[in-house]
């Protein structure tokens, strides 16, 4: 089917394309910008009038607790390509199961899934799942989630064996010594609430170990998730040094600090915790500059596991249809153009995946985005496709409305 | 700020916290305490001003004193008491904490009084009673996890106002197990609202939570240093089970190190009083010389606590 999406602002963040133009899709890909291929006869045509036209985002992790409906959800809010981590019941260590995953997923048909297989059986962290395997069947890279692997040996051997195949290790930097019992940030106000602490030592001791495995075997890593200063500063000397390491930073860590805890917030709980201001900052500072792709860490939990007191609420909060309007609202108040704000949720994560596509160049698939970054909506439990309703933002106005959502060149949302 | 638990009017509708009370509501208390205290010398203990409503007591976490001292207080107050040992009945079975809320509001509950293992749950309660537009039911927190235990803490304030009259002018130690400690939590801030001048805390590092400097604390951790010249000294009760991880070495290291003995307490002022918030571990933390000398008011704060606790209800649940 042949599209034209016309009368929009086209960014395309890797190509340093911000224009109004018009973008043409034939044969589920981008076929031309500005000026109509020859011959090209438009089946469809979006008006885009006021609105931006963006590659669809890439969601570096996206819990799936339903699959159907977060599904829906993803391209309700622009998202065409979620990472779902390996942390489902059951954990996602055997090649069928993530056979089964990838093709439950192309059948409904919105978004892409793009599965992290588990690192270990179980998540146990100490015997490899079947990596070879697991990546047939279409799992983009290995990964623990949130489930520690306390055993030092193991990982340096699962990062070797990762090594040998090639295969990308994400995770989650968090020492299990220093964070099993934590509920909050060691600060301030965990001393005040007196909630037991996370230290900030539990990321960078996790991230200086995990940096000297990878300067031993060379596997390359993707740290999910950091949450503090001084992890964002070891990274950085990491990859000046020239390892092959990444990271990516919750979007919930670039707005929220322990502050927002107030009165035991359950939706304030997150894991890695929210720190302080000027932990959060540095992430900011981080993702202006570059350093980091931002995601959702979409954790859709009942609204039961929230109703309880901080310490026994689940961590988390629904992030995929809030991903896009949370990054506008960093970007306006950090100061970021927009083309940069949209390329750490485009282009940014498809680095990371070794992916294609996160861009809008001819030829690319056209997984599209179009939405209009003035409208207003009010997230509410009905607002959301979202089983997940749990979000600190509730009642708040978002700006950032998503119009239609492209994957392939096919409609999967508006219009 | 907003604060859950006062009223649109700025009364006291629960008592969930000391911190964000501002210092003519905690004056309230104790004034209205003191008023209570003749009540307890009577004859016939008791005065009308819950007649009619029912106090339910929820204990989530065991407590022999502090139950009974709410049971009585309330009882003085002609209140209806009903003690609900939770871990026997339906959480046990699976319900929430909600559900055994909504289940006893359906029975008209009038008050509840909260102790529970984890921090900030009467908050959860009192912010769910708000939701459901029952702000005709109340919440005393008897203890929640490490975060407070209000009506402690102002027992506390009435001991040292009973004894020192005039809290501007005091240097008050509290020492021990601060980090694990509602109870420290809810002095540091009665003590800071009331406008004691100096407020110190004093203990090893394992045990004294980050930041605590910004709580208006000085932090001290030689005893014999953070006691010197001290007005008050508030001991905590240091638990067993702090001593089967890295907190702690030994008891016996404990007690040279930070228990009071009748030396230590020779560097305070000579008309120190010492407090401590009960069940005592005499020979970790308190030294039997110095629990049973004449500096010692433990006892007296048991009986204030009850005043106390009878103001607490009155206040928040009183017509």
């Amino acid at each position: 089917m042949n599209i034209v999406i016309e009368n929009g602002r086209v960014i395309d963040p890797k190509h340093g394309v911000d224009r109004s133009a018009s973008l043409y899709i034939a044969d589920g890909k981008v076929a031309a910008l500005g000026e109509a291929p020859a011959g090209f006869v438009a089946e469809q045509r979006i008006d885009a009038s006021d609105c931006v036209v963006c590659p669809g985002l890439i969601d570096l992790g996206a819990r799936l607790n339903s699959i159907e409906a977060e599904l829906a959800a993803a391209v309700a809010g622009g998202v065409t390509s979620v990472v779902v981590p390996p942390d489902a019941d059951p954990p996602l260590d055997e090649p069928e199961l993530a056979d089964r995953l990838v093709h439950r997923g192309a059948e409904i048909g919105k978004a892409r899934v793009l599965p992290l297989g588990a690192l270990t059986l179980g998540l146990k962290g100490e015997r490899l799942a079947e990596l070879a395997g697991l990546k047939k069947a279409g799992c983009v890279a290995f990964s623990q989630a949130n489930a520690p692997v306390v055993d030092t040996e193991a990982l340096l051997r699962a990062m070797e064996y990762a090594a040998t195949f090639g295969f990308a290790v994400w995770l989650q930097p968090q020492d299990y010594w220093l964070s099993r019992n934590g509920i909050a940030h060691e600060g301030e106000v965990a001393s005040r609430l007196g909630l037991a602490g996370i230290p900030v030592a539990a990321e960078t001791i996790a991230i200086a170990t995990i940096v000297q495995l990878v300067r031993d075997t060379g596997c390359r890593v993707h740290l999910t998730r950091l949450s503090s200063e001084s992890g964002v500063d070891l990274v950085r000397q990491a990859r000046n040094e020239g390892l092959p390491v990444s990271f990516d930073i919750g979007v919930h860590h670039l707005l929220l600090t322990e502050n927002d805890i107030g009165f035991f917030n359950p939706h304030a709980r997150f894991c890695p915790p929210l720190r302080t201001q000027k932990d959060r900052l540095a992430l900011s500072e981080a993702a202006a500059g570059g350093l980091a792709a931002i995601c959702s860490d979409h954790t859709p939990v009942g609204v039961d596991d929230k109703l309880l007191p901080f310490g026994e609420a689940k961590p988390g909060a629904t992030g995929l249809e809030v991903l896009l309007p949370l990054t506008l609202k960093w970007a306006e108040a950090a100061h970021v153009p927009l083309p940069l704000a949209l390329a750490r949720i485009t282009s940014a994560p498809a680095e990371v995946l070794g992916l294609e596509s996160g861009h809008l160049a001819v030829g690319a698939v056209a997984d599209v985005c179009v939405f209009d970054p003035c409208t207003t909506w009010q997230l509410t439990p009905e607002a959301l496709k979202s089983r997940g309703k749990n979000s600190p933002w509730l009642g708040y106005l978002m700006a950032g409305k998503v119009k239609m959502t492209l994957v392939g060149g096919k409609v999967v949302f508006g219009g | 700020m907003y604060n859950p638990q006062l009223n649109k009017d700025g009364e006291l509708s629960h008592l969930l916290s000391i911190e964000g009370l501002p210092q003519r509501i905690l004056t309230q208390i104790l004034d209205t305490a003191e008023s209570f205290m003749e009540v307890s010398a009577r004859e016939v203990k008791k005065v009308p001003l819950l007649r009619g409503k029912s106090v339910f007591n929820l204990f989530f976490e065991n407590s022999t004193r502090t139950r009974t001292t709410f049971e009585i207080a309330a009882k003085r107050l002609s209140a209806d008491v009903i003690n609900l040992d939770i871990n026997k009945s339906s959480t046990a079975k699976g319900e929430t904490l909600l559900d055994t809320i909504d289940n006893l509001v359906a029975m008209h509950a009038n008050l509840f009084v909260v102790r529970h293992a984890s921090s900030g749950a009467p908050f959860l309660i009192a912010e769910h009673l708000q939701r459901i537009g029952r702000d005709d039911v109340h919440v005393v927190n008897a203890g929640d996890g490490r975060h407070a235990h209000p009506t402690q803490g102002l027992l506390d304030m009435y001991t040292i106002r009973h004894y020192k009259k005039d809290f501007t002018q005091l240097r008050v130690a509290i020492v021990g197990d601060i980090l694990h400690s509602r109870v420290a939590r809810s002095d540091i801030h009665a003590l800071t609202t009331l406008g004691v001048p100096e407020v110190r805390a004093v203990g090893p590092e394992t045990l004294l939570p980050k930041h605590l400097d910004k709580l208006g604390v000085h932090v001290f951790h030689d005893m014999n240093e953070g006691i010197k010249d001290c007005d008050v000294i508030i001991m905590l009760r240091l638990q067993n089970e702090r001593m089967n991880g890295a907190l702690l070495p030994s008891a016996g290291e404990y007690f040279r190190h930070y228990g009071l003995t009748p030396q230590k307490l020779a560097l305070a002022k000579p008309n120190a009083i010492v407090m401590h918030p009960g069940p005592m571990n005499r020979g970790v933390e308190i030294h039997s010389a110095v629990a049973d000398g004449s500096q010692a008011v433990i006892l007296p704060q048991v009986t204030f606590g009850i005043a106390v606790r009878m103001a607490v209800m009155s206040i928040v649940a009183g017509n």
